[in-house]
């Protein structure tokens, strides 16, 4: 069953069709991969599956519910979470902080106005329980603006996890990590939980075939072809526009 | 709980504890009551002052929010309280200055939804039109308000039937002191709560709050209300400390003061606006004794001096003092706790 579904999806910029009849199935518990070269209007479709951007016309079904008209806060409240190809973190905040913004959010006392940050039991053992999970503990103090650039990577993935997603949107995780982070980052992703469903949008193609176990490729903002990684890599056309040479090496 | 979650715990409530140079801050303000009998009006204004820029600080400071608009809540809670008591309607200073909170947090309700479109430039000019608009109506309906006169006939019953505001404004100060310290406790409560700390998200990165699943617009429609509630309660303070209300509540003048505190005294930390007021408001009565006539022209002067000096250094010379203190406190808790541990029922 597709938990994540997109329905004859279109976005015009003025005359400019950024996707074209983006018809999306991503089905639960899979390691999906969204790729496409640059400009294909990957960055588009996250942008209007999070609901950043409203598409021209066409649908998005979450878990079997038309989410087209909702807000992003609405949506993450629903279970999808996203990540963001350039850091989106509160540099000012620290990595506590912010995850545990995300926690209270999620278990509704993120509004609460008398009670002080910090005093509720159940925010603070989930924080706990991530930052343990992300190897942040070590880190956990700083301030997010000075913290090395893996770190910040994997904060990125830490606080959409902290949003308790049944589907996880990954906008390229690995982008400018240096090789000697990049271990624990790759690691960390391929442990996340296999009950979350994760959308991988990424260049790294090592990245790509060595996680997902489904492909869907992206071309002038239109689905191209959409298979195992096998069919996808065997496929001429896909040779042809997108692979080049990597493919065969 | 684990070691680490009680460290999560207790670091995240941190930010939260009174500092030893907050609470010798209050107990300054309080003593000030004994300390300069003879200052009781000029004391009383910057009490109101700090409360108005207060207002402000909230929305600036923690929701990113500009305005030069603030007047139009201090006018409108003003007014009223004015008309309750001139109406014999409700005698009752507190519960008229609550209501006067109130009725101005409604109308920042409502404006809410005009300001949170746009861009910093466009938010100035609907908050100073909002208060422009409502400064013309208070004008024009000079029946009610008594118009450029401004509105004779208040008078203003004892607190609690208790406490009259007596002819050297001893009971006005006390009051407005009060009713300072109530409210500055209150906003250092809700900037410390979760809702506080999203607002400080929403400031840094709205994009990643919402995608958190922070409800932005509702977070700033909520911290503009409480603004708003706060700016009113300074107006009915004024007047129900001067018995009377006149169109200059409105004026754009006492919007712009308001950001000339807070750029003084800075900005999201609450104290800001406090040690703004102070600052501000003596320097005016100082100058504008020594020269009366030209006296702007030194405000002036100290204003272009402190943006060319730059908040960043005074904001870092700031923050560097801030943190001694905090580095020292963090350096006597432990051996608090642990003298505490050593005792028979300690764990």
């Amino acid at each position: 069953m597709a938990i994540l579904e997109t329905i004859g999806l279109e976005k015009r910029f003025g005359g400019i069709v950024a996707a074209r009849d983006v018809s999306l199935a991503v089905e639960k518990g899979a390691r999906h991969a969204l790729i496409g070269p640059n400009g294909a209007g990957k960055t588009t479709v996250i942008n209007l599956l999070t609901g950043v951007l409203k598409p021209t016309a066409g649908r998005i079904m979450l878990d079997g519910r038309d989410i087209t008209a909702l807000d992003p806060h609405q949506r993450v409240r629903l279970g999808m979470a996203r990540t963001f190809q350039i850091n989106q973190l509160f540099l000012d905040l620290t990595p506590l902080e912010t995850i545990g913004l995300a926690v209270s959010e999620r278990l509704g006392s993120g509004g609460d106005w008398w009670r002080l940050v910090g005093g509720k039991t159940a925010v603070t053992d989930e924080i706990v329980e991530i930052v343990e999970r992300f190897r942040l503990a070590d880190v956990m103090h700083e301030r997010t603006a000075i913290l090395p650039y893996g770190k910040q990577r994997l904060l990125e993935i830490a606080l959409a996890f902290a949003c308790r997603p049944h589907v996880l949107l990954l906008d390229e995780p690995a982008a400018g990590v240096p090789e000697a982070e990049r271990h624990e980052l790759l690691a960390t992703i391929a442990a996340l939980p296999t009950e979350v469903t994760v959308l991988l949008i990424e260049h790294d193609m090592d990245l790509v075939f060595s996680f997902a176990d489904r492909i869907s490729v992206l071309v002038n903002g239109s689905l191209f072809v959409d298979g195992a990684p096998e069919e996808v890599a065997r496929d001429p056309r896909v040779k042809a526009v997108y692979l080049g040479e990597e493919a065969d090496a | 709980m684990t070691p680490l979650a009680d460290d999560v715990a207790a670091y995240l409530k941190r930010r939260a504890r009174w500092s030893p140079l907050e609470i010798a801050f209050w107990i300054f303000a309080f003593a000030t009551i004994w300390l300069f009998p003879g200052k009781y009006l000029i004391m009383k204004d910057t009490a109101i002052l700090a409360l108005f820029a207060l207002s402000l600080d909230l929305i600036l400071g923690y929701a990113g929010i500009l305005s030069l608009g603030q007047a139009a809540f201090f006018g409108i809670a003003g007014y009223f309280s004015g008309l309750i008591a001139k109406y014999g309607i409700i005698n009752e200073p507190v519960i008229a200055l609550i209501l006067g909170g109130l009725v101005a947090a409604a109308l920042g309700f409502v404006t809410s939804f005009l300001v949170l479109r746009g861009s910093d430039l466009t938010r100035l000019m609907v908050t100073l039109g909002v208060s422009l608009m409502l400064g013309e109506v208070a004008n024009r309906y000079s029946d009610i308000t008594g118009g450029a006169d401004g509105l004779q006939g208040v008078t203003v019953a004892p607190i609690f039937g208790l406490f009259r505001f007596d002819l050297y404004g001893h009971n006005g100060y006390v009051y407005c002191l009060i009713v300072l310290f109530v409210c500055f406790v209150i906003a250092r409560r809700i900037v410390y709560s979760p809702f506080g700390l999203s607002l400080r998200a929403v400031k840094g990165n709205s994009l990643r709050a919402a995608a958190i699943g922070i409800p932005v617009k509702w977070r700033l429609v909520a911290m503009y209300t409480i603004s708003a509630g706060f700016a009113g309660i300074a107006g009915a303070l004024l007047t129900q400390t001067t018995a009377f209300c006149s169109l200059d509540v409105f004026s754009l003048d006492r919007s712009a003061d308001l950001l000339l505190v807070l750029i003084i005294g800075g900005t999201g930390y609450l104290y800001g606006g406090l040690i703004g007021a102070v600052i501000y408001r003596f320097l005016q009565d100082w100058i504008s004794t020594l020269t009366p006539q030209y006296w702007q022209f030194w405000i002036g002067l100290v204003l272009v001096v402190i943006v060319l000096v730059g908040r960043d250094r005074i904001g870092a010379a700031n923050e560097a003092v801030r943190n001694t203190i905090s580095r020292l406190w963090m350096w006597l808790m432990p051996r608090a706790a642990a003298l505490r541990g050593a005792a028979p029922d300690g764990t």
